[in-house]
């Protein structure tokens, strides 16, 4: 069980308030993400999840219970580190064991789930090396096993993924994903990449300066963002944005259309541009068109074959259903 | 033309380095050498370097005269006894410090130093009533509070230093996964800072044991360790300098070589955190 609630939780540095009153809860078994630009409370907010970091007024509960004062060796959360935070001078069985050897279980019950975490994550062969003698997604994976074991109520990740390479991390990003399915657990799993955040969660907290700027599963924030941020946030390439007299047509401050719902043609449509830069990745191409509508040039996807050269005359058409509108204050209209 | 001008320029470094070496060291060797010549020779005029008569008679009346073995054990248990009651205190002193630092925290630790700078006699009248009133004087548990003490802002510096450069999140990680803080800094602080901790033990035994002001004032006989041991020579019947050399070599022997061995644990512990 794995329930994790939140109730007007703040935390401030000193005069500095960087979560102001939040309230959150995370179900049982659920994957949630907690992303945000850097500097936006993530990291502070899973830490006072872990007790790692007193909260400065307000409740937390686990499972019911209030954990608000509960330190954190008996919040029976395992957490996961960014920088993997090893034990250097233990052997890679001694780190896994580390949580059971503290829990007091027995060690035929230690090798027993020791053996079990280093085959799920391709241990088995590593167990008596120490942690330097290991690659990054190695030492990842016996900071997951070290986790695994304990079998904890909620797995706590912040940034895992971080420190190791793009490729690595696609391979992670979907072991950890598998282990989810597998186990069931409650995670909580910071990121500040909304790729991460987009195909691992089940719920998605996005978060600026400590604030929750909308709580939703990853289709519903990218189909139907809460405002201007999260529309901007979610979404690779991000949502083009749009302010002045074309928005006011729509009767909006702001409006929002993303890349793939522009229709682009040689000869007609809506709004004309020029083409800018355009990204060939194979399956997809994106334009960038300047026009006068923004600032920034317009992100357009059109498919893989498609060739249009730098400077070309065009014309674009947003898909009127999938427009999204804003107001003055960036809140959506719906 | 490169090579040879580096080459060359590590040929003056070394000898440089070996010149200021047997500087600093020959007071030393002069010792040793002088204890190893008869009295008339040691006072001679010109001084003779290596072409005496080589005699150990000093050694043999310095052993007659006392019993070096009292001296040495009391040295080794103050010393190593100072030393170690010492890191236990400091060990959760330094880790308070470096982990969970206050907004006093640098203030406390310059303050501890400014102990250092305070000359050990001014406060050698109270701390004398203080181990009469106590039956501490002359006593080896005495003794061994007071140099651990004297010491403890440098265990504490030492330590300090060593545990900032172990990453926090190690910590935390033991702390999530159950441990106590006993445990933690039992099981994960203290393993990891090993090689920290084994290099201010040394340096720590090395100052305990060379320490001469208190030793001296505060003991007489029974708890008297070998700085009283070589004092006991310079004194009484004038200057007896090969006898005295004698004495000096046999009390800093024990420390020479402690030092010929650790030298690399010490070179590489005094320079941590400075170099990375």
């Amino acid at each position: 069980m794995g329930q994790i609630q939140l109730n007007q939780v703040t935390k401030s540095f000193g005069d500095v308030q960087v979560i102001p009153p939040l309230d959150l809860t995370i179900e049982d078994g659920e994957f949630t993400v907690f992303v945000g630009p850097s500097g936006c409370g993530k990291s502070t907010l899973l830490r006072l999840i872990a007790g790692l970091e007193d909260i400065t007024s307000g409740h937390i509960a686990i499972d019911g219970t209030d954990a608000t004062d509960v330190p954190p060796a008996k919040r029976g959360l395992a957490m996961v580190f960014q920088s993997y935070a090893l034990y250097p001078h233990m052997s890679v069985r001694k780190n896994i064991a580390f949580p059971m050897r503290m829990a007091g279980i027995d060690q035929a019950e230690q090798d027993r789930r020791i053996e079990a975490a280093a085959k799920a994550l391709n241990l088995t062969d590593y167990l008596d090396r120490r942690p330097g003698q290991l690659s990054g997604g190695q030492r990842q994976r016996v900071a997951i096993g070290r986790a695994i074991v304990r079998e904890p109520a909620a797995f706590l990740f912040d940034e895992p993924l971080s420190n190791l390479d793009a490729a690595l991390r696609v391979g992670m990003r979907l072991e950890i994903s598998e282990m989810h399915e597998r186990l069931k657990t409650t995670m909580i799993y910071v990121t500040h990449d909304q790729v991460e955040a987009m195909t691992m969660a089940d719920k998605i907290v996005v978060l600026r300066a400590g604030i929750v700027e909308q709580v939703g599963s990853p289709l519903e924030l990218y189909q139907r963002p809460g405002n201007t941020f999260v529309a901007g946030f979610i979404g690779s390439p991000k949502m083009n944005l749009i302010n002045g007299p074309e928005a006011a047509k729509y009767n909006a401050a702001t409006i929002g259309i993303r890349p793939e719902h522009i229709d682009i043609s040689e000869t007609e449509g809506m709004w004309q541009g020029t083409v800018g830069v355009s990204e060939h990745l194979g399956s997809d191409t994106f334009f960038h068109i300047q026009s006068g509508l923004s600032p920034e040039p317009l992100t357009v996807r059109a498919s893989g074959e498609r060739k249009l050269k730098y400077g070309t005359e065009v014309y674009l058409t947003p898909q009127a259903d999938h427009l999204h509108r804003f107001d003055q204050n960036g809140l959506r209209i719906e | 033309m490169a090579r040879s001008v580096t080459q060359n320029r590590k040929i003056i470094n070394t000898s440089a380095a070996w010149a200021v070496g047997l500087l600093i060291f020959f007071p030393i060797l002069w010792t040793i050498l002088t204890s190893f010549k008869t009295e008339a020779q040691a006072i001679s005029d010109p001084p003779v370097f290596l072409a005496f008569d080589w005699t150990l008679e000093n050694y043999g009346a310095v052993m007659e005269r006392s019993n070096y073995a009292r001296f040495l054990w009391n040295s080794i248990v103050i010393a190593g006894g100072s030393t170690i009651l010492g890191i236990i205190i400091a060990v959760p002193a330094a880790w308070s410090m470096a982990f969970v630092p206050s907004k006093r925290t640098k203030d406390i630790l310059l303050w501890m130093l400014s102990t250092k700078m305070l000359p050990a006699v001014g406060v050698l009248y109270p701390i004398y009533l203080l181990f009469i009133k106590l039956g501490l004087l002359d006593t080896k548990f005495g003794l061994t509070i007071v140099l651990m003490l004297i010491n403890l802002p440098i265990i504490v510096w030492m330590l300090y230093t060593y545990f900032k450069e172990i990453p926090g999140e190690i910590l935390e990680a033991a702390r999530m996964d159950g441990a106590s803080l006993k445990e933690e800094v039992l099981y994960v602080l203290t393993p990891m800072a090993i090689p920290g901790i084994a290099s201010t033990l040394l340096l720590n035994v090395i100052l305990a044991w060379n320490e001469a002001f208190w030793t001296l004032n505060l003991t007489a006989a029974k708890a008297a360790p070998l700085t009283a041991f070589i004092a006991s020579y310079s004194s009484p019947e004038g200057l007896f300098y090969a006898k005295l050399s004698a004495a000096s070599t046999m009390a800093i022997a024990p420390i020479l070589i402690l030092g010929w061995f650790s030298q690399k644990q010490l070179v590489s512990g005094l320079t941590f955190g400075a170099v990375k």
